[in-house]
């Protein structure tokens, strides 16, 4: 860009690429796909939550009409998933895991709802019938549903190999001499519940096997590099399928793990017919990755001046069933458990065990929330206790530029915290009057939060970028867009460099045989790595265009600028871009760039000591909120909430205002109501009428604060915002009400009985 | 047994063969294709399959299709006039208020039952005509925005 020039559409505000066909309720999810001659495939789950199989009969089932096939783990080549981590860093990972899931229960199920048969039928009661002649004998075996039970000797267990899945650790200086030089020490134990992701859209996608005997599936996945585990399962070549990400009800996380791919996969191979597999909404509650539950017992020592010289952590986390992504989110939790603050000793001990509840993984967040909720609860019982407030305790010892974290490394951004800390307090304004029957409260909470992989997993992506005759443009990068907007920033970005409308440039999908790889849409990596590997391409061509039309026009290459489909000299000529194109091909320049972007890399931290550097770099914010407690009945309502990030380039102010704001009417969910029962193994509430969501008369108007360091790795200096928009929401809300009254809560969701509960006993 | 309705969607006049337990939404979605309402949660609870049946918003899932007999239903796809989008549509559009497009519909054919009836909605009579629209996304508050917006848009 030459630097006269003044952003024409970043940084403003403008209308999704997608939010018009989006308003006319026009774009094809994959659960609103069809195909001529298309199957509906079911799953068959298991009625146990730990319970060993003697036989499964299917013959009932078979002779139905209407059924065109019914499969169980035999019928799977290779009926075994592996657990690492989807995409392309497993390899370069430390320590990878290779735990196993498989694909439909082989003699064993390990949780309710585990797969084990799938049926194909001509319509969707036929196959709902097929599910219930379908005979399973069971053995029911002795289960473990709760993590530090399943850490025990003796405990049941979950896998042969027993119930430690995976441990982490921090070694920061020596946490013994930083109790010492404390002179007050606090030691508090938090909770984190099970959560669903309850996107919109249940999970769904559709396969069918095209004429040249690819594979195809249209499936909601965040990630399309999915298509690794089919082939896998499958047995067939890398290159005989494909697979395209469908628009998405949301992510979340959720569809980060596979989720129907190989189900509706394995059904369309077999019957070599196009099939329909999508969750009912209690199958997506009870079958699905959740929110990892945690506990969290924190110890922290500090100076009465402030100063904290300690902190100690042992973490839990409870796997559930299988693996999935928990070994990675726990190291998240790990690598962010003394979140925004600067602590000279440091010691952490995470373990990640199985249970036979639901296995856990992906959730927006990815074990920060869990971090966020344990350091920032304990922030304020540690205020108290120095007799600080919580903001001037946490601006004591917030992290600045150079300060080193828990890995030892030297922090290479400015985190803001004291600007983000003052606008959001400042937005909140004076306290409000008493209210008589209410307590009212008021509470915060900061975060710090990586975005983009690990930096010792040579992270990448590439995008293609390229003019048509006639002057439009398209962008080619297989990046998932789960509502988040990520394929309007790539638009956006294009359109910036290229000198374009923004409806002048489209993107195609993400699409494993049209488009090159850009990795998964998580890890809040997507603008960061996408919208590099786009910028770099769209520069590319913008240079050819340059040169192209400086000859044309008989000027310098530096004095030409592009501008909204034209080229444009200094004195006033202008030739439209559509001609420069032709001309360009004409005369063999290219138009068209495809180009890989590669993230820092670092080392791989030292296993045993968590010291390295473990992110390329972190978003930071502060939130705060204000709360009411009716005394009577313990009902609590957000009154007000602020939330304040420095975004480092706010690409669309809009979108991101967007983002602040859903990831807060998620975290007010997880604060309040949300919460996964699983009493014994049996999920209770696995429908959304007992599953509750926020609703518009939960959520206040949220106020969203939007700095702009320009400090960030992404394109123009944008960070990425996408998880950390919700990280401290739950932390915050609780600490407000924590604040209204006067006894710390330290687990949630805060429905009324328990906050009536703490009230009345007056303790914690 | 398989029932035949007749109905209008949209202003164009349907004959469809229904199976017994159809609701609207089989209607609507599978049969006449229609695949702008959505299923959230098929129990009433999500509101991403509110449509107009006779100017009031009904829940497709919760609606049974042989009680549309004879009624007039619009659906996202029958807001618009030959491309030219609604005013609610253009202020969801315009601010912000559509992220996944999920419940979006939902929310449109809500809010316009809601304008349909009161046209000068305070921001609260719109926070409780949307209770029952769950959105996953936006946190509500670019969709209350835009159906205030709506007033103005007019
Ligand atoms: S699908 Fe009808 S209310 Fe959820
Ligand atoms: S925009 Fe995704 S559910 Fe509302």
């Amino acid at each position: 860009m030459p630097p006269s020039q003044e952003f024409r559409i970043i940084g403003r505000s403008w209308p999704r690429h997608d939010a018009r066909e989006k308003v006319l309720g026009r774009p094809i999810y994959a659960s609103d796909f069809t195909m001529p001659g298309m199957l509906h495939g079911r799953a068959l789950r298991s009625l146990y939550p730990s319970a060993r199989i003697l036989s499964i009969d299917t013959s009932e089932a078979e002779k139905l009409p209407g059924v065109v096939c019914v499969l169980t783990h035999k019928d799977v080549p290779k009926n075994e998933m592996e657990m690492a981590l989807p995409g392309r860093m497993a390899e370069a990972t430390a320590g990878a895991q290779m735990a196993t899931q498989p694909i439909l229960a082989d003699g064993r199920v390990r949780f309710l709802g585990e797969a084990i048969a799938l049926v194909a039928a001509e319509s969707p009661e036929a196959a709902a019938q097929a599910l219930d002649l379908i005979r399973v004998e069971y053995e029911e075996l002795p289960g473990v549903y709760d993590s530090l039970e399943a850490m025990k000797q003796g405990a049941p267990k979950v896998h042969e190999s027993g119930n430690i899945l995976q441990r982490w650790h921090v070694r920061k200086g020596d946490v013994g001499s930083g109790f010492e030089e404390a002179d007050v020490i606090l030691e508090r134990t938090y909770h984190v519940q099970l959560l669903d992701h309850a996107y919109m859209e249940t999970e769904g996608g559709v396969a069918w096997v095209d004429p040249d005997g690819t594979l195809v599936m249209k499936v909601g996945t965040q990630v399309v590099e999915h298509y690794t585990d089919v082939t896998e399962a499958l047995q067939i070549p890398r290159n005989k399928i494909r697979l395209i990400a469908a628009p998405m009800g949301g992510g979340f996380g959720g569809r980060e793990d596979v989720t129907v791919e190989i189900l509706v996969g394995l059904l369309a191979w077999h019957t070599r017919r196009p099939v329909r597999l999508v969750y009912s909404r209690d199958e997506s509650i009870l079958a699905h990755g959740k929110r990892n539950a945690y506990v969290l017992r924190y110890k922290m020592g500090a100076k009465r001046s402030g100063e904290i010289t300690a902190l100690e952590a042992e973490v839990v986390s409870d796997s559930g069933a299988y693996a999935a992504l928990t070994p990675w989110i726990l190291y998240y939790t790990t690598a962010t458990a003394t979140g925004p603050y600067r602590i000279p000793d440091v010691l952490v001990d995470a373990s990640a065990v199985y249970t036979n509840n639901t296995f856990a993984s992906a959730f927006r967040g990815f074990g920060s929330v869990q971090a966020c909720f344990a350091y920032e609860g304990h922030m304020d019982a540690m205020a108290g206790e120095l007799g600080m407030s919580p903001r001037e305790f946490r601006e004591r010892n917030y992290l600045k530029k150079g300060d080193t974290i828990s890995s030892g490394w030297a922090l290479e951004s400015e985190p803001m915290l004291d600007e983000l800390t003052s606008r959001a307090w400042e937005a909140l304004g004076p306290p409000p009057k008493r209210e008589p029957g209410k307590k009212i409260g008021r509470g915060m909470a900061a975060t710090m939060v990586p975005y983009g992989r690990m930096a010792w997993t040579h992270d990448s992506s590439t995008a293609w970028v390229g003019m048509e005759a006639d002057g439009t443009a398209m962008v080619r990068c297989a990046a998932p867009d789960p509502g988040g907007g990520q394929g309007s920033s790539l638009v956006a970005i294009a359109a910036e460099v290229l000198g374009l409308p923004m409806s002048r440039v489209s993107i195609g999908p993400a699409d494993s045989h049209m488009a090159p790889r850009a990795g998964t849409t998580t890890a809040t990596r997507q603008l960061f790595m996408s919208g590099n590997a786009v910028l770099k391409a769209a520069r590319e061509v913008r240079e050819s265009l340059v040169a192209q039309a400086a000859q044309m026009l008989g000027a310098r290459e530096a004095d030409i600028e592009l501008v909204e489909g034209d080229a444009l000299t200094p004195d006033g000529r202008r030739l439209g871009l559509a001609q420069v194109v032709r001309e360009a091909i004409a005369s063999g320049r290219p138009v068209e760039s495809l180009a890989k972007y590669d993230a820092p890399v670092a080392d791989t931290i030292d296993p045993d000591t968590g010291q390295g550097k473990p992110f390329n770099d972190f978003t930071f914010g502060v939130q705060v909120a204000e709360v009411e407690v009716d005394e009577e009945t313990g009902q609590v309502r957000v009154r007000r909430f602020v939330t304040a990030f420095d975004v480092g380039k706010a690409i669309n102010p809009s979108a991101v205002e967007g983002q602040l704001q859903g990831g807060v009417g998620m975290g007010l969910g997880d604060a309040l109501m949300e919460e996964v029962v699983i009493d014994e193994g049996f999920t209770r509430n696995p429908h959304l009428m007992d599953y509750k969501l926020p609703t518009t008369l939960d959520t206040p108007d949220i106020e969203t604060i939007v700095l702009e360091s320009g400090q960030g790795l992404g394109p123009f200096g944008a960070k990425g915002i996408g998880e950390p928009a919700l990280i401290p929401t739950r932390a915050t809300i609780v600490n407000a009400v924590s604040d209204a009254i006067g006894v710390q809560l330290r687990e949630a969701p805060l429905t009324p009985e328990r906050v009536y509960r703490a009230m009345r006993s007056g303790t914690d | 047994m398989n029932q035949e309705i007749s109905l209008v969607v949209n202003g164009t006049s349907h004959t469809v063969r229904v199976g017994d337990h159809w609701t609207l939404l089989d209607l609507l979605h599978d049969a006449l294709d229609l695949k702008g309402t959505k299923d959230g949660c098929g129990e009433g609870v999500c509101g991403a399959c509110t449509v107009l049946v006779n100017g009031r918003a009904v829940r497709a899932c919760l609606t049974l299709a042989a009680y549309v007999q004879g009624a007039e239903v619009v659906t996202i796809e029958g807001l618009a006039r030959d491309d030219e989008l609604d005013p609610v549509q253009r202020t969801f559009l315009e601010l912000g208020a559509v992220q996944c497009g999920y419940c979006t519909p939902g929310m449109i054919m809500m809010s316009k039952a809601l304008l349909d009836e009161n046209p000068n909605p305070t921001r609260d009579e719109v926070r409780e005509a949307l209770a029952g629209n769950l959105c996953r996304c936006s946190g509500y508050t670019k969709i209350i925005d835009a159906v205030m917006a709506v007033r103005g848009a007019d």
